[in-house]
C-alpha cells in the first residue's frame, strides 16, 4: 500500500511534459531529420526487443520444450510440442518449492532488517540529532567508501565466530540478514527525507509532551511512507540477486536460496528442466519491477546523480 | 550490504560523496549553533540516550558486518589462519605466497581487459541508447521497462541464461543466429579469446539498463533553453549533442565510468557461474583468485592479503580518476 502511494506520487511530480529536448518541433517536420531519427528508433525498439525481451520470451519457451526441440529449432519461439508438464515435473524434481521458500525467507529477513536499521537510524541522526551523531554518521559513509568484496574474507570469519558473543551464524538465515542492515546507503536516503519533514512538528508534540518514540512512532513513520517504499524496493530487489554472499555462508544444501542452489542443480539437470528453475527464480523480481515499474524507473532517477 | 559484485553495485558511492559535501556545509552550521547551547543540559543528555537507543540496531549491524571486519581486514593479511589452528603472525608472508603465484599476474591481466572490455561496451551503448530514448515521443515507457528488464533477472539465471546461448556447435542460440549471415560456429566459452568478451557481453547485458536510466534521469534535467539557444545559433543536432548534451551530462558520465571501472575490477558472477575460470585461465579474475585461495585451499591470510591489495588498486584508481576529472573540469 505504501508503494503505491508513492507511485501516485511520482506520476503526478511526472507530469508537466517536456515540450522539446534535443530536438524541436521545427526539426521533426525537416524531412532528412524525420528520417533519420525514426528510423534510430525503430532500430533502438528492435535493439531493446532483441535483448530486454526476446531472451525472457526464450527462457518461458526454453522452460516448456523438450531438450530434443531445443536442440532441433534453438531459435524458434514457440515450443513444438508444448510441455507445460515440465514446470511442476521441474518443481518436484529440483525441490524448488523449498529453495525459492529459503529465497523468501532470506530476502523477507533482509528487507526487515534493512527497515528497522534505517529506519531508526535515519531518525536519531535527522531529527534527534545527538551531540555525537555527526562521529556516527561520518563512520557510517565511510563504509560506503570500502567495496564489500574487500572485506569478504573478514567478514566471513566474523559471521563464523561472532566477537564478544561467540555464536557462529553461517548456514542460518541470520547470516544474511544481519549483514544485510550494515547499508550504508538505505540509512543516508532514509536521513535525507526525514530531514525534509519541518522541525515544527516535533517541538509542537514535545510541547504536548511527546517523548522520542511516539514522535517516531506517531508522526515521522506515517509521513515516511513513499522513502520507506523506495528502500523496500531496493532491498528486496537487491538482496534476490544476492549470490556470492549465500554462496559462502550457507553451504548446507537446505539452507540455500535458489540463486545458489540452480548453479549445483545445472551440473545434473536436464536442460529444459533447469531452464523451469530458472523462469520461476526470474518471474517474482520480474512482477515486482513491472508492478512498481514507475517507482523503481522514478527511483534510479531520484536516488541517482543530480547533474 | 550488496555483495554481489554487478557492474553498477557502487552507484552507492558517488552518491554518498555528493550528498556529504551538500550536506556538511548546513549540517556544521546547525552543529555550532547546538553546542554553543551546550550539551551538558539535562534536555540534551536525555536527547542524547534516546538517539543511542534508536541508534542501537545501526551500531550493532555495523559494528559487527561493516566497521569490525574492515579492522580485521588489515589484520588478518598479515595472520596465518585455517581455522583450525590458532591464527599466526606472519609477517608478509601473505604477500610473499601471493606474488610468487603465477596465477596473480595472469589473473590481474585478465581483470583489466575485462575492465577495459565492458568500458569499451558498457560506456557508449547506454549513453547512446539513453540519447535516442529520450527523443521518443511515444513508447519511452515500455522502452524503460523493456531496457531495465535484463537487470531484473537475478544474475545467476542471466549467466546460466547465456551459458545456455553460448553453446558451442552449431545447435547453440548465438550460433545458430550467426549461421543466418553465414558467421561460425564459433566456441565461445571454450576458447580462450573469445571467453572473456563472451562474460562482458552478459555482464553488459545485465548491467546497461541500470546505466540507461540514470543517464535518461540526467538528459532531462537539461535546460531545454540550452538547446533553443543553439538551435537559433543554428547548431545542427549533432552539433547541439556535442556542444550541448554531452557538457551537461559530463558530471553523470565521468562519475558512472568510475563505477563503472570499480565494478568491473570485481566481477566474480559470470567467471565464477560460467566458466570457472577457465579455459586455460583465461577468466581467472582476482575475485575469484580470493575466493579460490579462501574456500577451496582455506587459507584465509591469503586471500586477505588479496583483497587488501584490491583495495589499495581501487583506491589509486579512485584518486588517480578523481585527478584526472579535475584537472580536466579546471581547463
Amino acid at each position: 500500500m505504501t508503494a503505491t502511494a508513492s507511485a501516485r506520487r511520482t506520476r503526478r511530480r511526472s507530469s508537466p511534459v517536456r515540450e522539446r529536448g534535443l530536438l524541436s518541433s521545427f526539426d521533426w517536420r525537416r524531412p532528412r531529420i524525420f528520417v533519420g531519427w525514426r528510423a534510430m528508433h525503430v532500430a533502438l525498439f528492435a535493439g531493446l526487443i532483441a535483448f530486454g525481451a526476446i531472451p525472457v520470451v526464450w527462457m518461458i519457451r526454453a522452460a516448456i520444450s523438450t531438450t530434443t526441440d531445443l536442440v532441433q529449432r534453438p531459435l524458434s519461439l514457440i515450443p513444438e510440442p508444448a510441455r507445460w508438464e515440465n514446470i511442476p515435473t521441474a518443481w518436484n524434481l529440483l525441490d524448488i518449492g523449498h529453495y525459492l521458500g529459503n529465497t523468501v525467507v532470506l530476502v523477507g529477513g533482509s528487507w526487515a532488517v534493512q527497515l528497522l536499521v534505517s529506519a531508526t537510524a535515519g531518525y536519531a541522526l535527522a531529527v534527534i540529532r545527538p551531540w555525537y551523531g555527526r562521529i556516527v554518521y561520518g563512520a557510517i559513509l565511510v563504509t560506503l567508501f570500502v567495496p564489500a568484496t574487500v572485506t569478504l574474507i573478514a567478514l566471513y570469519l566474523t559471521v563464523l565466530d561472532l566477537p564478544l558473543l561467540g555464536i557462529g551464524l553461517t548456514d542460518t538465515p541470520w547470516a544474511v540478514w544481519l549483514p544485510a542492515g550494515a547499508n550504508a546507503f538505505t540509512i543516508l536516503l532514509v536521513k535525507q527525507f526525514f530531514e525534509e519533514i519541518p522541525r515544527e512538528l516535533f517541538e509542537a508534540a514535545q510541547l504536548d509532551g511527546a517523548g522520542w518514540w511516539t514522535i517516531f512512532w506517531r508522526i515521522v513513520l506515517p509521513m515516511s511512507r513513499p522513502i520507506l517504499a523506495v528502500v523496500s524496493l531496493l532491498s528486496i530487489m537487491t538482496a534476490w540477486k544476492e549470490f556470492l554472499w549465500p554462496l559462502i555462508v550457507l553451504t548446507d544444501p537446505t539452507t540455500q536460496p535458489l540463486a545458489v542452489a540452480l548453479p549445483r542443480l545445472a551440473q545434473a539437470t536436464d536442460p529444459a528442466y533447469l531452464i523451469a528453475g530458472m523462469l520461476i527464480a526470474s518471474i517474482p523480481p520480474i512482477l515486482i519491477f513491472l508492478v512498481f515499474q514507475r517507482s523503481i524507473v522514478r527511483g534510479i532517477g531520484f536516488t541517482g546523480l543530480k547533474g | 550490504m550488496t555483495i554481489a559484485p554487478e557492474r553498477l553495485g557502487g552507484a552507492d558511492l558517488d552518491r554518498t560523496a555528493q550528498a556529504a559535501a551538500a550536506e556538511t556545509a548546513a549540517e556544521r552550521e546547525r552543529q555550532r549553533q547546538r553546542r554553543r547551547r551546550g550539551r551538558r543540559s539535562p534536555q540534551r543528555r536525555r536527547a542524547a540516550i534516546a538517539a543511542l537507543l534508536f541508534l542501537l540496531p545501526a551500531l550493532v549491524t555495523f559494528g559487527y558486518f561493516a566497521w569490525w571486519p574492515i579492522l580485521q581486514s588489515t589484520v588478518l593479511a598479515f595472520q596465518q589462519t585455517n581455522l583450525v589452528d590458532p591464527a599466526e603472525w606472519v609477517g608478509l608472508r601473505n604477500f610473499e605466497v601471493l606474488f610468487a603465484d603465477p596465477l596473480l599476474p595472469k589473473a590481474a591481466l585478465n581483470t583489466l581487459w575485462f575492465t577495459v572490455l565492458s568500458l569499451a561496451i558498457g560506456l557508449p551503448v547506454p549513453l547512446l541508447c539513453a540519447v535516442l530514448l529520450s527523443e521518443l515521443r511515444r513508447g519511452g515507457t515500455l522502452a524503460r521497462v523493456l531496457a531495465y528488464l535484463p537487470v531484473v533477472i537475478p544474475p545467476v539465471v542471466a549467466v546460466l541464461l547465456w551459458k545456455v546461448f553460448y553453446s558451442p556447435g552449431e545447435t547453440g542460440v548465438v550460433n545458430s543466429l550467426l549461421a543466418l549471415v553465414g558467421i561460425g560456429p564459433l566456441p565461445w566459452l571454450q576458447s580462450p579469446e573469445l571467453a572473456m568478451p563472451s562474460l562482458v557481453i552478459v555482464a553488459t547485458w545485465s548491467g546497461a539498463g541500470t546505466a540507461i536510466l540514470i543517464y535518461l534521469a540526467a538528459l532531462a534535467g537539461v535546460s531545454t533553453e540550452l538547446y533553443e539557444a543553439a538551435e537559433l545559433d543554428g547548431a545542427s543536432v549533432w552539433q547541439r549533442v556535442r556542444y550541448v548534451t554531452l557538457p551537461q551530462l559530463r558530471g553523470v558520465i565521468l562519475v558512472l565510468l568510475l563505477l563503472q571501472i570499480i565494478g568491473a575490477i570485481q566481477v566474480f558472477t559470470e567467471p565464477y557461474v560460467m566458466t570457472d575460470g577457465g579455459p586455460a585461465n583465461a577468466t581467472v579474475t582476482i575475485l575469484l583468485m580470493i575466493y579460490r585461495y579462501a574456500f577451496l585451499f582455506g587459507d584465509y591470510g591469503v586471500a586477505t592479503a588479496l583483497s587488501v591489495l584490491l583495495a589499495v588498486v581501487l583506491i589509486i584508481v579512485s584518486a588517480i580518476y578523481l585527478r584526472l576529472t579535475r584537472s580536466w573540469s579546471s581547463r
